[in-house]
């Protein structure tokens, strides 16, 4: 076990390496020039000012230099400062982040509290209407467009129906609560102020519902096949024939052989989630990193392509090392 | 244990079963009037080929049927109380407490996520007979009794820790975790190796002695339930068609069916006849959706009268406590013996080609395969399974290889005909070297041997036609060219494999078993081989399937001049079909001999052990027979091993046996490893001196 776990942690930092040098080569070999996005017309016809711009922006040196560079900031916590906000890109990051956070971990919860009961349910009860209701949740959840949900989920239910607040992580006239973690809901609860929570909670409903359809869709869909797949074992006749109450067998012996690719599933998803976050956080005005990259990319703002993708990297890392030590926590056979 | 009842009532008691698959094609008949009864403590077992609804009337038993299949006739009773009447709340607290199943495949019947323990003492826990610290402790000494050696720390793990017969160890445990009345076992030894299945009956027979526990036992192996049962019930079509005490069944069946059943089979137990074939009946059981109205057996039965098209006969007592469903056998006739050859005389066998030069000399194979590394930074680990064997067959010669799962029969096999490249050693094929030589060198050789494999469907491409798969190698090797040449060569080698010709348009998908196993001969027998390796060509098949495919591989043989190499474990098959026989283990040679001397008197207390699990009938002169069940199982295949590899089982082994024994001629051909040979032989009262053992040897 000790190993096991030691093993996959060191995979997880030579990937982490690997990450880097990937993250980097995207970015500086993107197509379009960051010197025409960011100089004007005229600035950029001058060739002084542009070599200028250049040497100011390291843009002169040679690639490997450049990547040596952009290591010896990262191991001192640089992530190179932004062109478009001439901040520092760990501070902006650390800025837009917990927004993201916040409602992709809430999403998350929300898919798999409602996924993999419901996927359990459309197993046990297999072609009745449970069945049945469950696989149009998981079709319209997989099949509809983020962008398109949002906006649906916003005309019904604040524009028609007014009962949910609208975009934004708070109300426009609101405080936010003392800023600690950065996640409304944890900076509440520690300053003890009920309303803000109240009210933050109530604006996470909306985009979080959006962002986790798909992926309520998809761990529906892996629950129900991976829970026929364990009833059809072998060990569940023997369960049947040892007397045990059915209740018990498929909570018992057939969930938890079940969860296991849905662990897998759920891994990706939560890369799934981050992406999704980009259309989600723009219709709902979330500040989040989401719109941050959003802006970033369009304005070819290289280093803070590379802040990004190198923090979502690593986080789909430690996602994935999470999977994986979970796996030993599911499944004995890996453990050694 | 409860008192036994004042009045006897039977344990189970079942009368006209019927069961029925409720297909898309119409209603299976699966199971169709099956009646028995089985006292306390009593045993029986029920045979029949596959497809006969033995296991569908096990699951019938317990109620644990699945969709789409109905009982829907019969009465079955278990102590007196109507289990066709019970509810789901009744049948689930009689389950796995006074009536449990254990089930054939050990290595899928336990949940690999759930510890031992857990699996051991669920049951028990909601049965309501223990508190789980009672549970513990008595799973932990049921383990003991199943003869698990370290229970204690057994309990902790998790199913994939164990071997395959240490899991059915388990199951059988599971199964007597709260004493029931009634086990019922589905082929629980199929899956198992010999020596395995040799400790898993023992211990069947001693629960049953033990706990008085009634033992339904179904197997399609005839010395499996002749070991274990008293009586037997024989199962055809759905229906059974014999039922008496087993002993009585194996020396004088009353059914047709069951006659060939027992002489499909060759005994171990029995002298050799000169007749090397067996008797085998044509024909395939029928279709269960479409069942004959006359007796089932008709269309494949030798001693057919009118009657029997038109009439079903019943299940009708023919002699005292023996009933058949028979008119024939009922009007009072008696089976004959079949062969009609009568025993042979010893040393009447086969004369044995003359070795003058060997088509296949091997001198001191070695194969070892390296595991992919688990981790990055694991040690690589290597598996040994063949290390050093030397062996030659002379042409037209058979040679057997046996040994237990692992020990290196396959690799063997594939290392022969060079679909593995030996990591060293030497293999001589009609004087040339092959063990090294590449691919292109190989090339000519290869069509002149042929290998059949044990799963005659994962070999054959079920995406061809079997006509273009048999001239596919006939056109690659440019000996015909396709069409009405390639076609005609087809044709006769399909009805040299008892196929109808017509067949070489089918799809592998439309031939059973058996007849796949003939086409795969046929494939092998295309480029007229001199060599055909065979690995377990008949183990994936029904015992009359068997019977036909040994008798077509001696046909061919004498037609043909064939060597054959014969990978095997049913041992009697080996005696019966081998000249030469070699023993295996941990990847060496332990012995190796003409097959009669070797099964007369084995020299290596590993053959002998091997020779002893064979399940065999405890009737007549086997009642009572000193059977040598060897504890444990075969040491991994990771490390090599050291001195002798049988030492750490072997029921003789002393000090000197740290050092490797050499593979010595003791007499003429007969060759063992062993320090001791021929002194472990608990049947005989005349053992060996040990020193006479040694001085045979040259040290
Ligand atoms: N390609 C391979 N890679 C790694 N190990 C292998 C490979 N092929 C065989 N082995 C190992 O070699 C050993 C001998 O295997 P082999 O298949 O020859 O046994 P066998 O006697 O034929 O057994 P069985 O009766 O189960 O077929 C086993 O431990 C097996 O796991
Ligand atoms: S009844 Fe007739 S066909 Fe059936 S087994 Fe007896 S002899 Fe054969
Ligand atoms: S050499 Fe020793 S351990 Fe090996 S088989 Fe002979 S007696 Fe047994
Ligand atoms: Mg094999």
């Amino acid at each position: 076990m000790i190993r096991y776990v030691a093993s996959r942690l060191l995979g997880a930092a030579v990937m982490a390496v690997l990450a880097t040098l990937v993250v980097f080569l995207i970015a500086n070999t993107v197509p379009g020039d960051p010197v025409l996005a960011q100089l004007g017309d005229i600035a950029a016809s001058n060739p002084e000012t542009v070599r200028e711009w250049r040497a100011k922006w390291g843009l002169d040196l040679p690639l490997w230099e450049r990547y040596g560079l952009f290591l010896r900031g990262l191991l001192n916590g640089d992530l190179g400062t932004s062109i478009a906000s001439q901040r520092p890109v760990l501070e902006d990051i650390l800025q837009y982040a917990p927004a993201t956070i916040e409602l992709a971990t809430i999403a998350f919860i929300l898919a798999l509290a409602a996924g993999i009961p419901l996927g359990i349910a459309a197993a046990v009860w297999r072609d009745s209407w449970v069945d049945a209701a469950a696989r149009m949740v998981s079709l319209i959840g997989v099949s509809s467009p983020t962008f398109w949900l949002a906006f649906v989920m916003l005309a019904l239910f604040y524009g028609g129906l007014q009962i949910a607040p609208g975009p934004g992580r708070l109300d426009p006239i609101a405080f936010p609560p003392p800023d600690v973690t950065g996640l409304f809901l944890v900076d509440s609860i520690l300053a003890g102020d009920w309303e803000a929570f109240h009210d933050a909670a109530a604006h996470l409903v909306l985009p979080s519902i959006v962002l986790a359809a798909a992926t309520i869709g998809l761990i529906t869909r892996t629950t129900r096949a991976a829970m026929l797949e364990a009833m059809g074992q072998d060990y569940v006749r023997v369960s049947r024939s040892k007397g045990l109450p059915e209740r018990f067998i498929v909570l018992r012996h057939i969930l938890p052989n079940a969860l296991i690719p849905v662990v897998t599933l759920g891994g990706l998803a939560f890369a799934n989630l981050l992406a999704g976050a980009v259309m989600t956080e723009t219709v709902f005005s979330w500040p989040g990193l989401g719109r941050y990259t959003f802006r970033s990319a369009a304005a070819l703002d290289f280093p803070a392509i590379m802040g990004i993708t190198l923090v979502v990297s690593v986080s789909t890392l430690l996602v994935n090392l999470l999977v994986d030590l979970s796996y030993a926590l599911l499944d004995p056979r890996v453990r050694r | 244990m409860t008192a036994p009842p004042v009045l006897e009532v039977p344990v189970l008691e079942v009368q006209d079963l019927r069961t029925v698959f409720l297909t898309d094609a119409g209603p299976v008949r699966a199971v169709d009037g099956v009646s028995f009864r089985l006292g306390a403590g009593e045993t029986l077992g029920i045979v029949g080929e596959s497809g006969s609804g033995k296991s569908v009337t096990a699951l019938s038993l317990l109620r644990l049927l699945e969709e789409p299949a109905r009982i829907v006739g019969g009465q079955m009773r278990f102590q007196g109380r109507d289990l066709l009447a019970m509810r789901p709340e009744e049948l689930q607290a009689l389950r796995g407490d006074r009536m449990a199943m254990v089930f054939q495949d050990p290595m899928t019947g336990l949940n690999p996520v759930i510890r031992i323990l857990r699996q051991l003492t669920e049951h028990m826990v909601s049965h309501g007979h223990h508190t789980p610290a009672a549970a513990k402790h008595r799973a932990i000494t049921l383990l003991g009794r199943m003869g698990i050696t370290t229970p204690e720390r057994t309990v902790t793990g998790f199913p994939h820790e164990f071997s395959g017969g240490m899991r059915q160890r388990v199951m059988l445990a599971m199964g007597f975790a709260n004493d029931p009345a009634l086990l019922v076992a589905d082929e629980p030894t199929t899956a198992l190796d010999v020596t395995i299945q040799a400790q898993i009956l023992d211990l069947l027979r001693g629960l049953n002695r033990d706990f008085g526990t009634a033992i339904l036992l179904i197997s399609h192996d005839l010395g499996v339930i002749g070991s274990v049962c008293a009586r037997v019930a024989v199962m055809y079509a759905g229906e059974v068609v014999e039922e008496a005490a087993t002993e009585a069944v194996l020396a004088d069946p009353r059914h047709p069916y069951a006659w060939a059943l027992v002489n499909a089979v060759p005994r171990i137990d029995q002298p050799l006849g000169a007749e090397r074939r067996l008797t085998s009946i044509e024909g395939a059981p029928p279709d269960a959706l479409d069942l004959p109205t006359g007796c089932r057996f008709a269309p494949r039965c030798p001693f057919r009268i009118a009657r029997c098209e038109t009439q079903h006969p019943p299940l009708a007592e023919v002699a005292p406590g023996r009933l058949a469903r028979c008119w024939v056998t009922q009007a009072g006739a008696v089976l004959p013996k079949p062969g009609g050859t009568g025993f042979a005389e010893p040393g009447a066998e086969r004369v044995r080609p003359e070795a003058a030069a060997p088509l296949l000399s091997v001198r001191g194979l070695v194969k070892h395969f390296p595991l992919p590394r688990e981790t990055l930074f694991s040690p690589r680990r290597v598996v040994h399974a063949v290390n050093g064997v030397d062996l030659e067959v002379a042409r037209g010669e058979t040679l057997g290889i046996v040994g237990e799962s692992g020990c290196g029969k396959s690799t063997l096999a594939r290392l022969i005909t060079r679909i593995h490249t030996p990591t060293a050693g030497s293999i001589r094929f009609d004087g040339q070297e092959i063990a090294g030589a590449s691919a292109a060198a190989i090339r000519p050789l290869r069509r002149r041997m042929q290998m059949v494999f044990q799963d005659p469907y994962a070999s054959l491409n079920p995406r061809m036609r079997i006509g273009d798969t048999l001239a596919e190698p006939l056109v690659a090797h440019g000996l015909l060219r396709r069409g009405a040449e390639a076609r005609e060569r087809v044709a006769e080698l399909l009805s040299t494999v008892g196929l109808n010709p017509a067949w070489a348009a089918r799809f592998p998908h439309e031939f059973s078993g058996g007849q796949r196993q003939r086409i795969s001969i046929a494939r092998a027998l295309a480029l007229q081989p001199d060599l055909v390796v065979a690995d377990e060509p008949i183990s994936a098949l029904d015992v009359n399937i068997q019977a036909q495919i040994l008798n077509l591989m001696l046909n061919l043989q004498e037609r043909f001049g064939l060597t054959y190499l014969f990978i095997a474990h049913d041992l009697a098959v080996v005696r019966h079909l081998c000249d030469r026989v070699m023993v295996l283990y941990l990847g060496q040679v332990m012995e190796s001999a003409r097959s009669a001397d070797l099964f007369a008197r084995p020299l290596h207390p590993y053959t002998r052990v091997l020779i002893s699990a064979v399940p065999v009938p405890d009737v007549g002169a086997q009642r009572g027979r000193q059977r040598v069940v060897l504890q444990g199982e075969p040491p991994g295949t990771l490390v090599l091993p050291t001195g002798c590899p049988f030492r750490s089982r072997c029921p003789i082994a002393r000090p000197v046996c740290e050092t490797p024994p050499p593979l010595a001629e003791h007499t003429p051909g007969r060759w063992a490893a062993c320090h001791f040979p021929g002194e472990f032989d608990p049947g005989s009262s005349q053992a060996l001196p040990s020193a006479q053992a040694r001085a045979e040897s040259p040290a």
